[in-house]
C-alpha cells in the first residue's frame, strides 16, 4: 500500500488529535513510554494505560513473576527461531488505521485473494478500510446487533471494557480454566494480554445469532496476545466465530493467544476458529508463530464444540482442550489442520474425563503439502472418578507431494476400567488415479484436488455455521494453490 | 469422429505398448475392441483420454478433426470424450451428486456456458437415476466408496448420460456384472447412443456384444489391430477363441 499522500507528520497529527477511544478506558500515556521488552514496569504500564483495577494489575504482575521462572517448552515436533522476548514490543501503538477512498487504492494482489474467498465486496472494504459508503451503514448494522443482544442480558464486548463494566463477572473466571502458570506462553499472555472477547450469556437463554469479533471492531488492532473468556451460564447456547478467511498480514510474529470457556449446568458453547495468519514467504521466512492456549470447562450436562480450520502461520501450537469435569459432559474437537510450503503444525485436543458418563470425539484431518509438517497430537484422559465414559477420535492425514510429513502422537491414559476408547487413524496420499478420474471428467487439476481436499476434509467442515463453512471450503483451495508436482 | 493413424505409445520405463493402431470411428457407430489380457486395450483407451503415465512416440490423434495430442485430459473431456473406467477409483467425502454437478459445470463453464439450473440438473439426476435402477440414497454417497464392481460400473454409465458425451469409451463395463446388471447397463447405453454420437466399447468377452450391437469388432493383439470385422467376428471369437486370428495375422506378415 502506498503511503506517499499520507505521511509521518500526517500521522503524528492525527495521534494527538485523537481524544476519545472508543471506549474511554485509556489514559494518556505517550508512546515514547514503551520502550521495547518486558519488564514489571511495562506491566505496571499496560494496565495502567487500560485504566484497569487494582486486583487486575495485581493479577498481572503475578503472572509475569511466574513466567519469570518459567522455560520456554521444546517438546513439540516443531522448529522455529526462537522469538527474543526482549526485542518485542508489548504494547503497539494505536496507529490510527489509514483510511482509504476506494478499493482502487488497495493491494491488488490482497483483493485477488478476496475475489477467490468469494468475499463480497462490502466486506472487503471493511477489511481494507475503505470508506464505507452510506448506503452500507456499518454502524446501525453493529447497533441493531447489540440491542438485540443486550434485551437479552447478553453480554458481549471487548475484554477490557468487561474489566471496566463488569469487573466482578471477570474476576470471578478470568484464570480459573487457564490459570495464569499453565504453561509459559498463557503465563505471558495473562501478564500483557491486550485485548480479546468476553462474553456472558444469562441462565437459560439462547443466543439467536453467531457472535464473532466482526462486531466487536478492535481499533487497537494489534491481535497479539489476546485473551478471550466466554462463559455460558446454566442451560444457555451461544456459537462462536473467531477469526476470518482473509489474509492477515500481520507485523507481530509472535500471537499467544489465550481463550477459556465456561459451559455451566446444561449449558452448550460451539466455538468456531478460522485461522489464517500470514504464513511466511516461499523460502519459509517470515510468518506467525500461533501458539495459543484453549480450553473449557463443562459441567453437568453441558457441552462444548471445538471446530478448527486452521491454514496459516509458519508455525502452529494449539490444543483446544475440554475438561469434562460435569456427569454427562460432553467435549467435541473437529480440526482441519493445512500445512503447505514451510509451514509447521503441532495441534490436537485434550479431552479429560472426571465425571461420570462423560462422552468425547475428535476428528483431525491433517493436510499436508509442499514441505510442511503436520503433526497431531492428542491427550485422552479418564481419571478414576470417569465411570462409563467414553470417546471416539479418528485421525486421518493426507499427504501432497513426496516432500511433506505428516506424524500422529496420539495418548491414551484411562484410570478406569469402564471407559471406552476407540481410535482409528488413516494416511492417504492424494492419488494420480483420483485426480485423473476427475480430469477425465473435466474438472482440471486445481478444482479436483479442492473437490478431494474438501471431500477429504467434510466431516469437520460440516460443523461449521453455514456462511463460515461457505468460506472455509475456499479457504482451503486457496490455500493448497500450487501445491500440485 | 475419432480419427487414429499409427499409434505408438510406451510407459515411463520406455517399453511401448501400443505398436501402430489405426482406427477410425465415425458418429453413428458403434466399436468394439477385444483382445487377450495384455493386448494394450486399457492403455489405448488410456491415452486416448489423456492419461500423462503413457507417451506418444509416433502417430497422430484428431477428434471432430482437431489434433488433441496436446490437449490434458480436462480439456479433452471438455471436447466430449468419456471414458469408463475398468477400475473407479473413490473419493472419500465427495457424493456421487456433489461430482457429478461439479462435472457438468465445469464442462459447461469451459464451453462458455453457465451453470446448470439446479431444478434441471435435479431433473436430469433422477430420470438417469431411474433409468439405471439407482437407487436415490446411492446419490449421496462418497464416490465409489464401498461400491460393489457392479455398483461401480453402473455409476460409471449415469455419468456417461449425465455428461452426454460424443465419444464414450467403456472400459471393461461388463466385467463383475451379473446378467441382470448387464442388461441394465446395456440397457442405459443403448438409450444413449444415436446418429451424433459414438461408442467404443472394450472388452473380453462376446456377451456384452449381445446387447450392445457393435458395428466394428476389432482385435487388439500386442498392441497392434490385427483383424477387423462386424458382430460376427465377435460370435467367431467366441467359439474358436483368438490363436486362429494371431495366427493368420502372422502369416500374413
Amino acid at each position: 500500500m502506498s503511503n506517499t499522500k499520507y505521511t509521518e507528520d500526517d500521522l503524528r497529527e492525527d495521534l494527538s488529535s485523537q481524544k476519545e477511544y472508543e471506549f474511554g478506558f485509556t489514559t494518556d500515556i505517550e508512546y515514547e513510554d514503551f520502550p521495547i521488552g518486558l519488564s514489571e514496569d511495562i506491566v505496571r504500564k499496560i494496565s495502567k494505560r487500560k485504566n484497569e483495577p487494582e486486583w487486575m494489575t495485581e493479577w498481572r504482575l503475578e503472572a509475569y513473576r511466574e513466567w519469570l521462572k518459567m522455560e520456554e517448552p521444546t517438546w513439540a515436533n516443531i522448529h522455529y527461531e526462537k522469538p527474543d522476548f526482549q526485542n518485542i514490543s508489548y504494547y503497539a501503538a494505536p496507529v490510527q488505521k489509514k483510511v482509504l477512498n476506494s478499493l482502487d487504492e488497495v493491494d491488488p494482489e490482497l483483493l485477488k485473494t478476496f475475489q477467490k474467498l468469494g468475499i463480497s465486496v462490502a466486506e472487503q472494504k471493511r477489511l481494507s478500510n475503505v470508506a464505507m459508503d452510506i448506503v452500507v451503514d456499518s454502524i446501525s448494522v453493529k447497533t441493531t446487533f447489540q440491542e438485540t443482544l443486550s434485551d437479552l442480558g447478553i453480554i458481549f464486548m471487548s475484554i477490557s471494557e468487561a474489566i471496566q463494566k463488569h469487573p466482578d463477572l471477570v474476576r470471578k473466571y478470568i484464570g480459573k480454566v487457564v490459570p495464569k502458570t499453565d504453561n509459559f506462553y498463557a503465563a505471558l499472555n495473562s501478564a500483557v494480554f491486550s485485548d480479546g472477547s468476553f462474553c456472558y450469556i444469562p441462565k437459560g437463554v439462547r443466543c439467536p445469532m453467531e457472535l464473532s469479533t466482526y462486531f466487536r471492531i478492535n481499533k487497537e488492532g494489534s491481535g497479539q496476545f489476546e485473551r478471550t473468556l466466554l462463559i455460558a451460564d446454566e442451560g444457555s447456547y451461544v456459537s462462536y466465530l473467531e477469526g476470518c478467511t482473509a489474509p492477515a498480514r500481520d507485523e507481530n510474529q509472535l500471537h499467544a493467544a489465550v481463550v477459556e470457556l465456561i459451559a455451566m449446568e446444561g449449558a452448550e458453547i460451539k466455538y468456531s476458529t478460522v485461522q489464517n495468519w500470514y504464513p511466511g514467504d516461499s523460502e519459509g521466512v517470515g510468518g506467525v508463530f500461533n501458539f495459543v492456549t484453549k480450553r473449557a470447562v463443562a459441567e453437568r450436562n453441558a457441552k462444548v464444540s471445538w471446530t478448527q480450520v486452521e491454514t496459516g502461520s509458519a508455525v502452529t501450537w494449539k490444543y483446544p482442550s475440554c475438561i469434562l469435569k460435569g456427569d454427562n459432559s460432553i467435549g467435541e474437537f473437529y480440526s482441519v489442520a493445512v500445512t503447505n510450503g514451510y509451514q509447521q503444525a503441532d495441534t490436537g485436543t485434550k479431552m479429560i474425563h472426571i465425571g461420570k458418563n462423560t462422552k468425547s470425539t475428535i476428528i483431525s484431518k491433517g493436510i499436508s503439502a509442499g514441505k510442511s509438517h503436520n503433526n497431531y497430537r492428542g491427550l485422552v484422559k479418564v481419571n478414576s472418578s470417569a465411570q462409563g465414559a467414553r470417546n471416539f477420535s479418528q485421525c486421518d492425514s493426507l499427504l501432497m507431494g513426496n516432500e511433506c510429513g505428516a506424524h500422529t502422537f496420539p495418548y491414551i491414559d484411562i484410570k478406569n476400567k469402564s471407559a471406552q476408547v476407540e481410535h482409528e487413524a488413516t494416511t492417504s496420499k492424494i492419488g494420480e488415479d483420483q485426480l485423473f478420474y476427475c480430469n477425465q471428467r473435466g474438472i482440471d487439476m486445481e478444482k479436483a484436488i479442492a473437490l478431494i481436499v474438501n471431500g477429504f476434509s467434510r466431516e469437520v467442515l460440516d460443523q461449521l455455521p453455514m456462511e463460515f463453512a461457505v468460506e472455509a471450503r475456499k479457504l482451503l483451495e486457496v490455500s493448497l494453490e500450487g501445491s500440485v508436482g | 469422429m475419432l480419427t487414429i493413424k499409427n499409434l505408438h505409445a510406451q510407459i515411463e520405463d520406455g517399453t511401448e505398448i501400443l505398436h501402430g493402431v489405426d482406427l477410425n470411428i465415425k458418429a453413428g457407430e458403434v466399436h468394439a475392441i477385444m483382445g487377450p489380457n495384455g493386448s494394450g486395450k486399457s492403455t489405448l483407451s488410456a491415452v486416448i483420454a489423456g492419461k500423462e503415465d503413457y507417451e506418444v512416440t509416433q502417430g497422430e490423434m484428431e477428434f471432430e478433426g482437431e489434433d488433441i495430442m496436446e490437449l490434458s485430459p480436462d480439456k479433452r473431456a471438455h471436447k466430449g470424450i468419456f471414458l469408463s473406467f475398468q477400475y473407479p477409483v473413490e473419493i472419500p467425502g465427495v457424493s456421487v451428486t456433489n461430482f457429478i454437478k461439479t462435472a457438468i459445470n465445469e464442462t459447461r463453464k469451459a464451453n462458455g456456458q453457465s451453470d446448470m439450473g439446479a431444478s434441471e440438473m435435479l431433473k436430469l439426476i433422477r430420470g438417469n437415476a431411474e433409468k439405471l435402477g439407482i437407487r436415490k440414497d446411492f446419490l449421496s454417497r462418497s464416490l465409489n466408496e464401498g461400491f460393489s464392481g457392479g455398483e461401480k460400473k453402473r455409476n460409471e454409465v449415469f455419468q456417461m448420460m449425465m455428461l452426454d458425451p460424443k465419444l464414450a469409451i467403456l472400459d471393461e463395463t461388463d466385467s463383475g456384472l451379473d446378467i441382470d446388471a448387464l442388461r441394465v447397463v446395456a440397457d442405459g447405453v443403448n438409450a444413449f447412443k444415436n446418429e451424433g454420437n459414438a461408442v467404443l466399447l472394450i472388452t473380453h468377452y462376446q456377451r456384452l456384444l449381445d446387447y450392445i450391437v457393435p458395428d466394428f469388432v476389432h482385435v487388439l493383439h500386442e498392441g497392434k489391430i490385427i483383424k477387423s470385422g462386424d458382430k460376427n467376428l465377435a460370435k467367431e471369437l467366441e467359439e474358436r477363441g483368438y490363436d486362429w486370428v494371431i495366427e493368420e495375422a502372422a502369416a500374413k506378415v
